[in-house]
Order: C-alpha cells, then structure tokens, then sequence
C-alpha cells in the first residue's frame, strides 16, 4: 500500500514536471495574401517563398513562409516584432517601397492574430479566364495583360494551358499541357488553347485547369484562377 | 586503533610522496606522435598528407553511388529512393561544401613542413606541392558549389582576447578563387613528378589536368553567365565577366596542350583491347598500365579500404549477394548515344504507321551504335561477369495481351501449354520492383569484372578516376571551339570518337555547343560531371524545367545540349508469343514510364549555387548569401 502511494506522488510529481519544462506552443497567426489591385495573385503551389526575420535572438535564421497556389500565406508564430521580406528573384512580380520607406522589408509588430496584404506589381497579368469542355478536350480563352511597361518590363517565354486529377496545376503537377510560345502571342486579348483530357486511372469525370504565364528571365509563373471542369 | 590505522595510511602517503620524481611522472605519450616526431622523417610525414589525401573532396564517386547517377540520366531501383523520382527537385542546400576545417589542416601542414629541419629538401618540395594540389583542389570544390569563399591560405590563430571578429574573413571573388587555383598549379606543377605509373598521388600531370578544368569552368562561366543574369552577385562572389572568356579559354586549351603532347609524361587514350565496349569499360578498372588515367582515388582489397560500388549495382540475376542492379541508366540517356555514322536517332521500336518493329534478337535494336553504350550500360542480351542478363518483361501473345509475373523470373502457363514457365526475366523490369533493371538496364562503368567484388565482405578495389586523358582531350576540345579553332577541336574530338568505333570523322563545320555538351554527356557519363557541366553552361534551369517529358517528345532532338532530361523513361523488352507465325519468339520493345516517376525535376536558380548555411553567416555577417534563396 505504501508503494503505491509513493508510486502515486511519484507519478504526479513527474506530470508537474513535465508541464513545467515544456515551452509554450506558437500561438498567434500571421496571415496575409500577396495582391496586386486588391485582387491575389494565382502562383505554383510552393515556389514563392518568403523570409520572417526576427532580430534579437544572437544567431539568425529566417523563418520560411511559402505562398499558397491561390497567393495566401499563413504561419503560426510567438509575438515579436518580425521583418518579412520576399527574397530577390522570387515570384513574377517586382516588389514595392513598404511603410513609407525606400526598402520592401516589412516590419511585423506581432501582438495579436494579423491580416496583411502585401502589394505587389506583376508584370503581367492573366484575365478573363473562360474554360469549356468540348467532348473531352478543354479550351480556355483569356487575356493577357502587361503590367510594368517601362524599362522592367519583360517579354513573354510561354503561355501554357494545363489540366491536372488534383487541384494543384501547374508544370511539375500536370497531366497534360499544351504550350504556345511568345513569339507567336501577338495579341494579348482573346488568345484560344485547347488540351485532350488524357485517360485517367482511376477514373473521374472532372478535371482541374488553368493557364499559366512563364515571363521571360523569370523564374516563377503566373496563372489563372483554378477551375474544376466536368468533361463527361 | 582508529587513529593509529590513520597514522600508518598518512605515514604511507607521505612514504609514496617521496618516492615520485620526474622521470617517473614525465611520461612520453605512447598512442600520439609528437610534432617533433612527426616532422623527423618523410615517411611520418607522408602518413600525415595520406590523411589529407583521403579527406580530397568529390560530389559523385564510386564512394556514393546516388550523387554519381542524378539528373535522371538513371532510375534508382532501390525502394528508399524512389522519392527522388516523386519529388520536384533539389534543395538549395544540396551540394554545399564548406569544410574549412580541412583547409586548416592543409594550411598548417604547410606551415610545419616548410618549418620542418629535418626533412631532406627533395621530400619537403615535394609535400609542400601536393598540400598544395590538395588545398587548390578543395578550392575548386568550393568555387564550384558555393561561388567565391573566403580564401584562407595561413592557419589563423584566435588570441582568446574575447573578441574573434578579427577572423571574419569575406567572400573573394569567383574569379579570384578560380585565379588562385591557376597561380598555385603554375607554382607546383615542376615541383611534381612526371610520372605515368604514380595515379594516387599528385603528379604534373594531375596539376595540368586540374588547371585545365578550372579554366575551362571559369571561361564558360565568364561566357554563358549572361544567359542567367540573376545568378550573380553584385560582389563577383558569383559569376565572372564576360570580358574575362577569352583570356581562361586560352588558358584552358594551353594545359591540356601541355599534357597532350607530353610535358607530364607519356599519357594517351586506353587502347588495349580489340572490342571497344570492353575497351572502354576497361579504363576504369584495369589498374596495369593504364595510359589514359591521370589521377585516381585508390582501394586495395583486404587493406580496409574497399567500395561497395559492384555489391550495390551488380546485375541482380546470380548476384554474388542478394542486393544489386540499383542504378539503371535511363532510356533518355541510351538514346543520346549516336549510331555510327554520327546521326542521332531514337531506339527504334515501332514502324511509322506505328506497328511494333520486331527483332531476332533483345540486343540487335543497339546495333550500329556507339561502342561507349554498351561500354557504360549494361544492355539486355550483354554478360557480366561471364553470365547473361536475363531481361525481359514478359510474353507478348497474337492478340496483343501481355503474359507477365510480379516477382523475379515468375512462371505461369501459357496459353495451348499445361506447363508453367518463366513469364519475366531473373533481372527484371518489372515496375516496382527494387533492385531488377527497372528501365531496362544496368550500369557497367566502374563494375568490377573480379570474382568477390560483388561479396559484401571483400567488395572491390576498383578505383575511381579524377582525371584522364578522355577528359583532358575534351577541355581543349571545347576551349578551341570556344576560340574560333574549329578544325583543332575537331581534331581533339575525332581521337576519342575512333575510340568508340565512330569511323567518320567530324570535321570543323560540324562542330558547335550541342556536340561539345554532347560528347562530354557520352564520354563523361557517370562520372561526376554533369552537375558542373549544367551549371556552367548555365543550362541546368532548361534542362531540369519541372516539365514532364511525353512519350513524343522523348524521341525528339536527341542533339540538342537543353533537352529536357525531367524524368527518366524505360525501354522493356518482350518476347512474342505466337507459335505458328512468323513472329514467333522474336522481340518487341516497349517504352514505358514508370509508375514510381511521378515528379519532374526542376533546376531552380536557387540551385545554381549551394546555400551557405545560416549558422555559417551568424558566425561571420561578411559572408553574402547566394542569389535567388
């Protein structure tokens, strides 16, 4: 009996314990869309990555943040004050001046659950995007068009149209694309592509599409809205 | 009594107390060498510099077998790896090197042996230029991975003053980093022997054969560096003016020259054997006499230095072990091979209106191709080791059904027989399965042809080759297309092309970047090359695009140096089934992509340069990160 009571206290003592030496989990979200016009921009899942930076901490190290396929980005962090920062070369836009100041680094004061929209200027962007399914073969029509114009402006590679099982579409998740070069965009409004919806295993009677833009000396492409497509 | 037993025990502390003196307690360490005693003889101090030999750095070696086979130039049959083929790339970590920790030891044994009294001259010369090689060498390394480092060339010493941030050194230059591996090579390259037959020490020629790579990366960095103008630094700690081209072409093409005509010894192109296949399969393990290698790491059974490189990818049927076949060459890469009259062309498995192309034969649709192919894959209908593969997918019936089993040389019953039999060959493909030839084929470069290579406890000492003559001869190939000298690089490619049984020489209208980046795709395969070649030709973002590859598009431009090579793709063979008519028995080829090879590679420009990792930049802010991460 008297084991059993010592096993107890014991046993209670290394409960306390452990709640005692564990840190607090993060708790407060950060979340936030990149947008240009108000509007988010459309990007590959995964392939935008951003910095959080908190100094203070003696040895740095950013916090990855990536954007989602529909330009949202979210993560869970301890209050702080952060700087967020979109590393060079990363995604199809050129970033802005933020607060005022002649540098893109934002400044996070983290107290509390936070929404930002970081603006952003794409060089271009698709619009207008209309899907049809014709007997197994979709075809999309959209404008495209050019935001920066000036001295940053950059030429168009690729356009791509492309289908995919899942509702992540783009070059690495596909399963059938049809590619038109820049060359022969002439017009950016009205442009027509189509895709043979491939057989798919198992079967499924929708598909997911969008049209992506590859601009050229850019490593990230922009696209359309993702929309599912019943073809049969 | 109490106190009397502590009187004796204190008598006898004080009694032992006095027995002690110097030389009792003055011990000479008997498991370390001293630095006096290692500095008294050369042959101290060559154990010291072995050690510094075998930490040389090298990406893909015989040592990993997955570093040496990447960029889907091979599927991994090895059920852990097929991730990489799901997958969508490569971190921006990957291939980062930065082991300043061997630079120290580098540079303090070239503080002590130039300190070194007791060294005969000859010895100390020659040390102190193979620390040297060794240091240049990591430095290549480091340039090649990261971009410009910090170039420490002096032990630095902390004085515990509290303040180390006088330490901090900053990132040199790309160029710089490449100048100082020339300068060095300039420096030591008559302090080294001459010697053919000395392969694992550093020798002239090792240093021209180093010289003329390097040069030949900073040129081609200098050039194509535009085509990528985000991968640089406003620094220079990456990338190199294209102004610079010219002057690190030249260089290029004048060490190999110095090698080729014989400055470092008599070296030349391996031509020993009559079958050219063999021919060249044998340059990496025939260890006597062997003209064309210039500098290898060494393994020696039963010394404790030995590979498993012949355990891990021997054919699977009759394994000396029940493990192999892991690297199985891609059919992109088959392909690339030309056909002897220097036309590139797809294997051939159907017809144009699309009906299948049968053969008497799995091996004769390799017929007429360059020897190197069967030199570095092994091709369904080959041997190794005396045995034949046995690869094969299955039976093919009349009515175009497949007749196939899920496990190695599985047997079922074919139809009008009562008899089960082998439907699928001991090696495979069959999709899923580790270790069988999953594309259809084995690699043969580096297997070692010896009884026991393929035994977990004797494995093989075959060794892996740095540099060689095949290179070298490809370094000034390049350099002298880069230079407008069309008709030399011609000259260059055509000695090795005879070597591989391609009887029509190439001359110097036919030369340009495609069949540059071509032959060293070819000659070089597997050898730890393609990374940097990609890289510095800054075509790796064109070739790893994250496209898939259809079908259609794996039979197109077979030339171009920017083919998408996203995924590897399968060649199986079957064997008709159809008694009674004329194709009875003979080979269809079928080309499949795996079920496993769902991801496409992408090459971002993130990957250009390896990242350095933050740790390293906390320690040290004047360290710049790489562009694009």
């Amino acid at each position: 009996m008297k084991i059993l009571k010592y096993f107890v206290v014991l046993a209670g003592l290394l409960l306390v314990a452990c709640s005692k030496d564990n840190y607090v989990a993060p708790s407060i979200t950060l979340k936030g869309r990149i947008v240009y016009g108000g509007e988010p921009l459309n990007l590959e899942y995964s392939q935008v990555g951003m910095q959080l930076w908190e100094p203070g901490w003696g040895k740095l190290a950013p916090i990855d943040v990536t954007v989602s396929q529909e330009g949202t980005f979210s993560s869970l962090l301890f209050a702080g004050k952060y700087k967020l920062i979109i590393p060079k070369g990363q995604g199809p836009f050129m970033t802005k001046a933020q607060q005022g100041s002649s540098s893109d680094t934002l400044y996070v004061d983290l107290k509390d659950n936070q929404n930002i929209d970081i603006e952003v200027t794409p060089y271009y962007l698709v619009r207008n995007a209309k899907f049809a399914n014709e007997a197994g073969v979709i075809s999309s029509t959209f404008d495209l068009s050019k935001v920066i114009t000036d001295a940053n402006a950059k030429n168009i590679e690729r356009v791509s149209l492309y289908i995919n099982k899942t509702q992540f579409v783009a070059g690495s998740t596909n399963i059938a694309a049809t590619n038109l070069s820049g060359a022969n965009v002439t017009n950016l409004t009205g442009i027509k592509m189509s895709v043979n919806v491939p057989t798919i295993n198992p079967d499924q009677n929708y598909v997911y599409a969008r049209v992506g833009l590859k601009i050229s000396g850019v490593e990230d492409m922009i696209f359309s809205p993702i929309q599912k497509i019943q073809y049969k | 009594m109490k106190k009397t037993i502590y009187s004796i025990l204190l008598a006898s502390l004080g009694i032992c107390w006095s027995c002690n003196d110097d030389a009792f307690l003055d011990r000479k360490p008997t498991n370390i060498l001293t630095e006096q005693q290692v500095w008294s003889s050369p042959d101290q101090a060559l154990s010291v510099l072995g050690d510094l030999y075998n930490r040389y750095a090298d990406l893909g070696t015989v040592k990993n077998w997955t570093a040496i086979s990447d960029f889907n130039e091979a599927f991994w049959s090895e059920a852990g790896q097929y991730g990489n083929f799901q997958n969508t790339g490569w971190d921006y970590g990957a291939w980062g090197a930065w082991d300043y920790g061997y630079i120290r030891d580098l540079n303090l044994f070239i503080q002590k042996c130039n300190n070194a009294t007791s060294l005969d001259a000859a010895s100390k010369d020659r040390f102190l230029a193979e620390a040297r090689f060794l240091r240049a060498s990591y430095y290549f390394e480091l340039v090649k991975r990261m971009g410009g480092v910090p170039l420490i060339l002096e032990p630095l010493t902390y004085d515990f003053s509290g303040d180390p941030t006088y330490l901090r050194n900053p990132r040199a230059k790309e160029s710089e980093v490449y100048d100082f591996i020339l300068k060095e090579s300039d420096d030591i390259k008559d302090k080294l022997p001459s010697s053919t037959s000395e392969k694992s020490r550093a020798t002239k020629g090792a240093v021209l054969a180093m010289a003329s790579r390097a040069a030949l990366y900073a040129a081609s960095i200098a050039r194509y560096g535009v085509n990528t103008p985000v991968v640089t630094l406003p620094g220079g700690e990456v990338g190199i003016p294209s102004t610079l081209a010219t002057g690190y072409y030249n260089k290029a093409l004048g060490y190999a020259q110095d090698l080729i005509s014989g400055k470092a010894g008599a070296y030349a192109l391996y031509n020993k054997k009559p079958d050219l296949s063999e021919n060249f399969a044998s340059i990496f393990y025939d260890k006597a006499n062997n003209p064309e290698v210039i500098f290898v790491e060494d393994f020696k059974l039963q010394s404790g230095k030995t590979h498993n490189f012949t355990v891990v990818n021997q054919p699977r049927y009759g394994a000396e072990e029940e493990e192999g076949g892991r690297i199985n060459p891609s059919l992109n890469f088959v392909q690339a091979f030309e056909k002897l009259d220097n036309s590139f062309a797809p294997l051939p498995t159907t017809s144009s209106n699309g009906t299948p192309i049968y053969y008497s034969n799995v091996s004769d649709i390799f017929a007429d191709r360059d020897a190197r192919l069967a030199g570095t894959v092994i091709l369904p209908g080959s041997k190794f080791k005396g045995r034949s593969v046995d690869i094969w997918a299955g039976f093919q019936l009349a009515d175009g059904s497949i007749i196939s089993g899920t496990d190695r040389g599985a047997q079922k019953v074919l139809p009008g027989k009562t008899l089960a039999e082998q439907v699928v060959g001991f090696d495979g493909p069959i999709d899923g399965f580790e270790f069988t030839a999953q594309t259809g084929f084995y690699l043969r470069k580096y297997l070692d042809p010896s009884v026991g290579s393929g035994q977990r406890g004797v494995q093989s000492e075959v060794w892996f080759v740095r540099y060689r003559f095949g290179e070298v001869l490809l370094n000034a190939a390049e350099a002298a297309f880069e230079l407008g000298q069309k008709d030399l690089s011609a000259q260059y490619m055509n000695s090795l092309r005879a070597r591989a049984g391609l009887t029509k020489a190439l001359t110097g209208n036919d030369i340009n970047f495609d069949r540059i980046a071509h032959e060293r795709r070819v000659e070089l395969a597997f050898e730890g090359h393609t990374l940097y070649d990609m890289k510095r030709w800054r075509i790796a973002h064109l070739i790893q695009d994250g496209n898939s590859i259809s079908p259609t598009e794996l039979n197109t431009e077979l030339d171009k140096a920017t083919k998408r090579n996203t995924q590897p793709y399968s060649l199986w063979p079957y064997r008709i089934y159809a008694p009674n008519t004329a194709n009875h028995d003979k080979w269809i080829f079928k080309v499949v992509k795996l079920t496993r090879v769902t991801g496409a590679d992408r090459f971002l420009m993130g990957n250009y340069y390896s990242r350095i990792g933050d740790d390293i930049i906390s320690n040290n802010p004047k360290i710049v990160r790489n562009p694009n991460q």
